[in-house]
């Protein structure tokens, strides 16, 4: 055995810290049809919503744990009437409470009773709401949605947050999208590549960006933070199929995220249901407590010790923490494997072969692979496959 | 005193500025921490002691001089004028704090 093998197997058990974030899924029922979706792709059969009593003893119980943030998103968390009730609590219990929306199904009435409940945060999603992605920008529905949305928010007195999932269809436009933030007053507009897990995963080959793309966007947005200053704060995040080393999930699994998923699954990131062999306990049989310390699903991948190689010995291991275990089993079958984003990985190939499928010349009048939209029926039909 | 490095100059923080917790922030004390606190969207700043009394402070009624006099009271230090401009200065700069 070498001395590098060695040093690994001594690797400390990591250090528990209080989950920063309590993220809270309210409901999987969405007015909208993202095609980049990263909700289960099997959410339809997943029917039984945790109650008011339910979400306001999980705040309680995480609040006390030491979580400060809590995000209440979906789904459409607005499909949810006691989200008055849950962002009141949440307020009174100290936690800076931030709402993730499409807007749709926002009213005066209701952003009104947010604000009097105490709602520090609305962060706005920007993105198709109708089936044709490829009429994105002349989408007037979409705009006119956004529009409305935004005059409430600032009516409101909300800071004006935006999220806009970038991807091979809308990226050409950025400069329109950055537009439109600024037009409709936007303090900060976050451009976030989609992650390939779930429903864009289905679809990585119509969502996945060129290269030439990526780096033409950029610069567009750099021209534009240049051009702007302080009016609008501008973040790009870069796909991470054209990087060489993985991101953290979730900032280390186990450090930071607490997400509670519509039935009460409780997990340490959005997507980790879909890991095979990890029990992941329901918030309904346990105290938050004792999910957070002492459950095998939010234990096993905490820190360094399941790894093998090559993180084993990397020596970078540390920084990665091995990144995506759901990336590495979506595209390794895996879930111990490396991230195969990492050029360490011996999978590697399966992201530059992806990425070179989108880098191929497409002949315009080929039949294409038609979008999978997010739905119900959908779910259904390919919820297996997930 | 020691310099503090903070903004330019230009700074508009002086002992008749009246501070108050930024927009977008709330101060509050954290038993996990032991600390007082800053939370913003997705974010927290944990203050350290002198951080926490000053922005507890910031109730966008006193004045900067008024804090210090406060400060110098409870804490029974001499005069604490310049490390509260000084640090107000950081404060606007990060937005933690804004004047009246």
């Amino acid at each position: 055995m070498n001395a590098a093998v060695n040093a690994v197997n001594t690797d400390p058990e990591p250090a528990v810290a209080p989950p920063f974030w309590l993220l809270a899924e309210l409901t999987y029922r969405c007015p909208l049809h993202c095609p980049f979706c990263y909700n289960p792709v099997n959410f339809a059969a997943i029917k039984a919503e945790l109650s008011t009593d339910d979400w306001i003893r999980v705040l309680r119980e995480a609040r006390e744990l030491g979580s400060v943030q809590c995000g209440f998103s979906g789904g459409e968390p607005l499909g949810r009437d006691d989200l008055e009730i849950l962002i009141r609590e949440a307020h009174a219990l100290g936690y800076y409470t931030n709402l993730l929306t499409s807007g749709v199904g926002l009213t005066e009435k209701r952003i009104a009773e947010f604000k009097r409940g105490g709602l520090d945060h609305i962060q706005l999603s920007f993105q198709d709401t109708t089936k044709q992605t490829n009429d994105f920008l002349s989408s007037t529905k979409t705009f006119d949605l956004k529009r409305k949305a935004a005059e409430l928010i600032h009516k409101y007195d909300f800071e004006m947050v935006m999220n806009c999932v970038v991807h091979r269809l809308n990226i050409d436009h950025i400069d329109k999208i950055i537009e439109f933030a600024l037009e409709i007053g936007a303090g900060y507009l976050e451009l976030a590549n989609a992650q390939y897990y779930s429903w864009a995963l289905m679809n990585v080959d119509q969502l996945l960006p060129t290269r030439e793309q990526v780096q033409r966007a950029e610069e567009v947005t750099q021209q534009y933070r240049e051009r702007i200053g302080n009016r609008m704060r501008l973040l790009f995040v870069v796909p991470d199929y054209y990087e060489t080393r993985p991101k953290r999930c979730v900032n280390g699994w186990g450090t930071t995220l607490f997400a509670v998923t519509p039935d009460g699954t409780a997990v340490p990131c959005h997507t980790a249901r879909m890991l095979p062999g990890l029990k992941f306990p329901n918030v309904r049989e346990m105290s938050v407590r004792d999910i957070w310390y002492h459950s095998e699903g939010f234990n096993h991948f905490r820190g360094t010790r399941w790894m093998q190689e090559p993180c084993r010995s990397c020596d970078e291991r540390f920084s990665c923490l091995g990144g995506c275990r759901c990336q590495a089993y979506m595209l390794t079958r895996d879930v111990n494997a490396a991230d195969p984003v990492c050029d360490k990985s011996p999978h590697h190939a399966v992201v530059t072969d992806m990425v070179a499928r989108a880098n191929q010349p497409r002949d315009p009048d080929a039949p294409r692979k038609p979008l999978v939209f997010r739905g119900a029926e959908e779910s259904l039909a390919h919820g297996h496959d997930a | 005193m020691a310099k503090i490095e903070g903004p330019p100059a230009e700074s508009p923080v002086t002992a008749a500025s009246i501070p108050a917790i930024g927009h977008g922030f709330r101060l509050q004390w954290e038993k996990a921490q032991n600390a007082h606190v800053l939370l913003y969207a997705e974010g927290m700043v944990t203050l350290n002691g002198s951080a926490g009394a000053i922005l507890s402070q910031c109730d966008g009624r006193k004045s900067a001089a008024e804090i210090a006099a406060e400060l110098q009271h409870t804490y029974n230090q001499p005069d604490l004028g310049d490390d509260v401009l000084a640090f107000l200065r950081i404060a606007v700069d990060n937005k933690w704090v804004q004047l009246q």
